[in-house]
């Protein structure tokens, strides 16, 4: 049986919170497209860490498996995305979200 | 066992299956691909026809549930991915993409879509969801030398990645709270749980708003006006459509299953959300001159009237929210499907429609008068539940502020069919029709009125899927 | 003990997550970012999710991140470092902020009242990866296969997506 952390859990929580908010503010507020899709590396690392510690918590692993699948995610969502970026990229020659507005009125 | 689990993805294995064979063939006309997926979507029907014999059958420990409201959805996304890749191949060889991969990724999407309808269990319709996402993420930059479409690729995949990270987020206190990822098992942990207490609405929060970024609802809903108009308008259609549809889904699952005795957590969110996208859907498309982007938005604004299915929360609510999916999947794939038939998608380039192809405008103009709900159309039927429910729950306030919104989206939608009305023009669109595209589109127009003349078919179906 | 690594990986992550979020040039969002991951592994380990901190560096640090860097590699990059870096979505942003800040102010004070008992561990006690294995392959294994068709519907995507289009003969 794992010996529970002298660390409490809510420490992890909180970490991951503030991970969590320094990806919506990257998401939010960074214009080169590749930082922001980095941005949202982090948002899912946050949800890693608190999937991790509540599955400790509750010291059973369905929270690490869950984990997994996100990691699983992650990678499928990075290849399709940074083949989309080199697309866009070929077609446009620019990296700024700005520039990309051939779609607004 | 092993049959239980094999026959409860059984659609979804169909498709899966046919999915993976098509990115395998090489043809030179695109008919055999149709033809295929035609086969594949009619296997994937029967085996969602067989279901009905086994209700209430779970496979993968309970990860599947067969039930009439799986079912139902996954009968919508079906009609949703048939109709728009028959409607879909003369546009695709008009754009000169006409690949197996095209139709491969339609039946990919559609095995994620019924995860998501079917699954009951967190990792299970997230993994769907994600596989309906990425598909789409494909096909809406499909066309990889247009920059429009790439860049709506972009920004779909973006917004939609950064959702998903809202929604996991939610679930990781969800799991957190309950310590299991089924749903079964997180409603009976959660029924103690007071609707007020901040670690439930942290994990809902971001749960509702996640899912209302699938649905494309306001104030979530920035992506879809781009994504739409920059994709392949036929998969414009099928993503207004079937990955809502499937999106509804998941959340009314979720919301009437283990979240549905914290129903003052989420009410609040839906209410609003259901009136703003009523708000930002019906105003935004008054001033558009595309005619993509003003369906987009009308869209936007239909989703406000399926909320307010929600909103009203009785079973009436529920009925009417599945029958205003099935209708508005009909209507909108046909709408989006006769827009691609066009090669210019300004509202203008309508003018004279009506001299020049009466019957394709005729088809517009019974689409357009379906999606503004006038009777006798199948649209008008299902804003009619959408209001019975609204009264019947006493929320008055609600249904007069939606019924100013009927008003306004007479104004758009009528401002097409004038433009059909119009004189001729000097350089009119032209139109490319096949086969296919006809039998999709009018099958839709067809069904909107006649399901309008006659609803019993239609009330029938969604009572049963709520049993 | 615990705490001190706790600590130390916590000032990793954060200060990586930081480099991430404000550097100008895309490579050290890059370098801040594997740091970060990194940290992240390190409070796996400190959690006993063994198979998890060794996917993490390896799957992540060393597959996806590369990645991100062939495709910084792959597109100018002084064209990148002298774009204007920041929007201006101020009220969205607050939003955003207040609300999570609320959130820590929650979970600080609260420390999680009334988790539900912990249940006893399903599985025959074994390592971790062992009891990771079990559950995998016997609750989640319709998940697991769904995620394969997830990852070659990417593979198919990219594929198609970075390739050229084809020219008529």
């Amino acid at each position: 049986m794992p010996q529970l952390n002298a660390v409490p859990m809510s420490w992890y929580l909180i970490l991951s919170a503030i991970l969590f908010t320094l990806g919506v503010a990257g998401f939010l507020f960074r214009r080169n497209i590749i930082t922001v899709f980095m941005s949202i590396e982090l948002m899912l690392n946050a949800v890693n860490l608190s999937f991790v510690a509540f599955s400790h918590q509750l010291r059973q692993v369905d929270g690490q498996i869950f984990t997994f699948f996100v990691m699983v995610v992650a990678a499928a969502e990075a290849a399709v995305g940074l083949a989309i970026i080199l697309t866009v990229f070929k077609n446009r020659q620019t990296l700024s979200i700005d520039e990309v507005s051939s779609l607004k009125n | 066992m092993q049959f239980n689990n094999l026959f409860s993805i059984l659609p979804a294995a169909v498709l899966a299956l046919f999915g993976c064979v098509l990115l395998l063939l090489r043809f030179d006309s695109s008919r055999p691909y149709l033809i295929f997926l035609a086969f594949a979507e009619l296997l994937a029907a029967i085996g969602l026809w067989r279901q009905t014999d086994f209700l209430g059958f779970t496979g993968f420990r309970g990860a599947i549930l067969i039930d009439p409201f799986g079912i139902a959805f996954n009968a919508i996304c079906l009609v949703a991915g048939l109709i728009c890749a028959v409607g879909a191949y003369r546009y695709m060889e008009r754009e000169d993409e006409d690949h197996p991969e095209f139709y491969g990724l339609i039946l990919l999407a559609q095995s994620g879509m019924y995860l998501m309808n079917s699954g009951t269990e967190l990792i299970t319709v997230f993994i769907g969801l994600e596989i309906t996402a990425v598909s789409f993420y494909s096909l809406t930059g499909f066309l990889r030398s247009n920059p429009r479409s790439s860049e709506a690729a972009l920004k779909y995949l973006l917004l939609g990645a950064f959702s998903s990270g809202l929604l996991l987020y939610g679930f990781s206190i969800l799991y957190g709270l309950s310590g299991s990822t089924h749903y079964l098992n997180i409603a009976s942990m959660l029924a103690t749980r007071n609707s007020r207490d901040p670690l439930i609405l942290m994990a809902i929060l971001p749960i509702v708003l996640g899912l209302l970024f699938k649905i494309a609802a306001a104030p979530l809903h920035m992506w879809a006006p781009d994504a739409y108009e920059g994709a392949p308008t036929p998969v414009t259609a099928y993503l207004a459509t079937a990955s809502k549809a499937a999106g509804f889904a998941l959340l009314l699952r979720l919301i009437l299953g283990p979240l549905h005795d914290l129903r003052p957590a989420w009410e609040g969110l839906i209410t609003f959300a259901a009136i703003a996208s009523l708000t930002v859907g019906n105003l935004a498309a008054i001033t558009q001159s595309s005619t993509k982007r003003l369906l987009a938005y009308s869209s936007i604004g239909h989703v406000g009237y399926i909320l307010l299915g929600l909103v009203a929360g009785n079973k009436t609510g529920i009925e009417a929210m599945l029958l205003y999916l099935l209708v508005y999947t009909l209507m909108t794939t046909g709408a989006f499907l006769l827009l691609s038939a066009l090669d210019r998608e300004g509202v203008t380039d309508f003018r004279g429609l009506l001299y020049r192809h009466p019957g394709v405008a005729l088809l517009m103009i019974l689409l357009l008068l379906s999606l503004a709900g006038l009777p006798p159309t199948a649209g008008f039927v299902a804003k009619y539940m959408i209001f019975l429910s609204l009264v019947q729950a006493r929320q008055y306030w609600v249904a007069v502020i939606a019924a100013l919104y009927v008003a306004v989206s007479l104004y758009y939608y009528f401002r097409i069919i004038r433009e059909m009305l119009h004189n001729p023009d000097d350089s009119p669109a032209t139109l490319t029709i096949s086969t296919g595209w006809r039998a999709a589109v009018g099958l839709t127009a067809i069904l909107s009125l006649g399901l309008g003349l006659n609803p019993e078919p239609v009330l029938a179906w969604a009572r049963s899927a709520l049993r | 003990m615990d705490a001190a690594l706790f600590y130390t990986f916590a000032a990793i992550t954060l200060a990586g997550a930081l480099a991430t979020v404000t550097r100008r040039n895309p490579v050290h969002c890059a370098l801040g970012l594997i740091f970060s991951l990194l940290g992240v592994a390190g409070l796996f380990l400190l959690q006993a999710a063994e198979l998890l901190f060794a996917v993490q560096i390896l799957l992540y640090v060393g597959g996806v991140m590369v990645l991100f860097l062939f495709v910084i590699m792959l597109i100018h990059l002084e064209q990148a470092a002298r774009l204007r870096q920041y929007s201006r979505q101020w009220p969205v942003a607050l939003a955003a902020l207040f609300a999570v800040f609320l959130e820590i102010y929650v979970l600080a004070q609260s420390g999680l009242p009334g988790l539900p008992p912990s249940p006893q561990p399903r599985l025959n006690a074994g390592g971790n990866t062992e009891r990771i294995a079990d559950s995998l392959f016997y609750v989640y294994a319709l998940p697991f296969e769904a995620a394969s068709l997830l990852l070659l519907i990417a593979i198919v995507g990219a594929v198609w997506l970075a390739r050229k289009k084809e020219q008529p003969q």
